[in-house]
């Protein structure tokens, strides 16, 4: 692997007592998106204020292309002028749309023209050409939102460094900004460390996943690893596992595992020894229903739960559908389209079987 | 009601026909009120500002003290000016009581703490964020502190105006350390106290009319710069 562009290392940030941060080491790598996930106050905002040179850590060193930046040291400026960050609020200064895009350019004293030049070509990129005069004052959030995303890129920074930046608009609007700044990171293969507590807004941008809990970075990874492989209760929790069984390997057969969960047989893929303690993990995408008086369909899940649906909330375009299995093994999660939900004709009570496959089973050791 | 009317008849008259001695006073009061104006600006705005945005020890003291002297009673200020002052008191050597400095330094400590009040409040009222934002965008401590300026410019220039509001108005410590001397430190207010004294009912209207006509000025130039491109 190359050098990264950028790297915390041994960084802590305590406050009044308590510690915020304390990751042993991150690292963002030229041309990637890191997507930085976790619950709120799980330290997200102040590891990328750290990573950006906008507060110091309490200790620890950041590393930008390999050299340590040093707190008060002239360097600092210089450094954190190669990066440029937006914010959850769009913070725009009270003057037109124009003059905050070319704040950034002209703070760095480039000449006048360069200046405008640059600004016209990302208010166009980002659509809102026509709200140049407007005074950022009078604009909406997402067009005040597009105006702190132009101001950023206007910079064409080493570094975008994203907080949040659609949590405070409305789904429809959020969409389509997420659409937008996809597009553009594509095209610029914009390094980018992206905070956000929104599982899908990660999938989407990220191309690594950091997982953020209590100040630490449990877990990082692809997308695919950590979402389909988290390492502990409380990162499958977070990257959307909701069935979460405790149980025993008792067997192995030709890399096919059986848990026993409660006296039912679970059959799973995993490296986990005969004889220890698990957690099973399934996702809600994962887990089909039928009814139980109905046949079952030539497939090739291996396991079937018994149950019983004790409720469900219909989410847009899928049913999450609770169920207590019969063997009380606890809540099972799934998501079932609100076609075959009509269609199974699913009420609480109603008796199903829950199929999935071997391989949708992930075991979490204990 | 007719001595008002003659009062301002005779403002109008002794404004048209340039009376030396009232354009004089006037002058005076706008140098005098104006340089101490500048001066609690060059004061104020920069320890306004460090009360608002940094944090240091006795920092809630500052503060304390800051919004008490907003509310200073100019005669208190020219009572312990005078003692200063005085040819025996501890800065007697300088020889200022009775000089147009010995008002400035007067009103420079009436209007000191308005502008440091005001201007804290106005940095304080904007959103904290702004600075991570600014400095994100590459500002250096200079260009952020400029920035803020500017971001906080109505209640700012709100400030300028009180502060000279306050000072041109003033008159127990102008009289106390001015003297009112004809021709030297006579400003409006003390020539207005002098001559409804001396029961010189049109003449002190005319003074007064005037001082109120320059306030409004002052006031509403400081507006339009203010409201400057602000249709909404």
């Amino acid at each position: 692997m190359t050098e990264p562009i950028l790297e915390g290392l041994d960084l802590s940030v305590v406050h009044g007592g308590k510690t915020i941060l304390n990751v042993p080491r991150i690292t963002v790598q030229a041309g990637e998106v890191l997507a930085v996930i976790g619950p709120n106050g799980a330290g997200k905002s102040t590891l990328l204020r750290v990573l950006g040179l906008l507060e110091p850590p309490t200790s620890g060193v950041v590393r930008f292309r390999g050299n340590p930046v040093t707190w008060g040291s002239r360097d600092l400026l210089v450094i954190r002028r190669r990066f440029a960050s937006v914010f959850q609020e769009a913070l725009l200064c009270d003057t037109t749309v124009q003059g905050n895009v070319t704040l950034g350019l002209r703070l760095r004293r480039r000449p006048a023209e360069a200046v405008r030049r640059h600004a016209n070509a990302w208010l166009a990129r980002l659509g809102i050409a026509h709200l140049a005069r407007r005074e950022a004052r009078s604009l909406s959030g997402g067009e005040a939102q597009r105006v702190s995303l132009a101001r950023a890129f206007a910079l064409q920074p080493d570094v975008l460094l994203l907080d949040e930046p659609f949590g405070a608009l409305d789904p429809p609007t959020r969409d389509e900004l997420l659409t937008v700044l996809q597009s553009l990171l594509r095209q610029e293969g914009m390094t980018t460390v992206f905070v956000t507590h929104d599982r899908d807004e990660a999938l989407r941008l990220g191309d690594r996943i950091a997982v953020m809990m209590d100040g630490r970075v449990h877990q990082a990874g692809n997308p695919s690893e950590v979402f389909g492989r988290p390492i502990s209760e409380e990162v499958a929790r977070f990257v959307g596992v909701e069935t979460i069984l405790p149980g025993r390997v008792t067997g192995e057969r030709s890399g096919l595992l059986s848990v026993d969960v409660n006296g039912a047989k679970i059959e799973a893929l995993g490296q986990v020894a005969v004889g220890e303690s698990v957690l099973v993990c399934l996702r809600p995408e994962d887990l089909v229903i039928r009814r139980r008086d109905e046949q079952a369909a030539a497939d090739s899940a291996r396991n079937h739960l018994e149950g019983r649906v004790e409720q469900a909330t219909p989410l847009g375009a899928q049913y999450r559908v609770r169920i207590a299995s019969d063997p009380a093994l606890g809540g099972v999660v799934a998501l079932v389209t609100k076609q075959s939900f009509h269609e199974l004709g699913l009420f609480p009570g109603s008796p199903v079987v829950v199929t999935f496959k071997a391989s949708a089973v992930h075991l979490i050791r204990r | 009601m007719e001595i008002i009317w003659r009062g301002i008849l005779e403002a109008v008259r002794l404004i048209v026909t340039g009376d030396p001695d009232v354009l004089q006073i006037t002058w005076l009061s706008l140098q005098i009120s104006g340089g101490a104006t500048l001066l609690s600006l060059l004061g104020g705005i920069p320890a306004g500002m460090a009360l608002a945005l940094a944090r240091f020890r006795g920092r809630g003291l500052c503060v304390a003290l800051v919004n008490t002297g907003m509310g200073l009673p100019p005669v208190v200020v020219g009572l312990f000016l005078s003692i200063f002052l005085w040819r025996g008191g501890p800065l007697g050597f300088l020889e200022l009581l009775y000089t147009p400095t010995a008002i400035v330094i007067a009103q420079f400590i009436i209007a000191a703490p308005i502008v440091t009040g005001l201007t804290m409040a106005a940095m304080q009222q904007l959103n904290p964020k702004l600075r991570l934002q600014l400095l994100a965008l590459g500002a250096s401590r200079w260009q952020l502190l400029w920035l803020l300026m500017r971001e906080a410019r109505l209640p700012l220039l709100a400030a300028v105006m009180a502060g000279f509001g306050g000072v041109i108005s003033e008159v127990g410590a102008s009289m106390m350390v001015g003297g009112n001397i004809r021709g030297q430190t006579r400003v409006l207010t003390t020539a207005t106290v002098l001559e409804t004294g001396k029961g010189n009912f049109d003449l002190a209207i005319a003074l007064g009319v005037i001082l109120l006509v320059l306030a409004f000025a002052v006031n509403y130039l400081l507006t339009r710069i203010q409201q400057r491109g602000r249709a909404t």
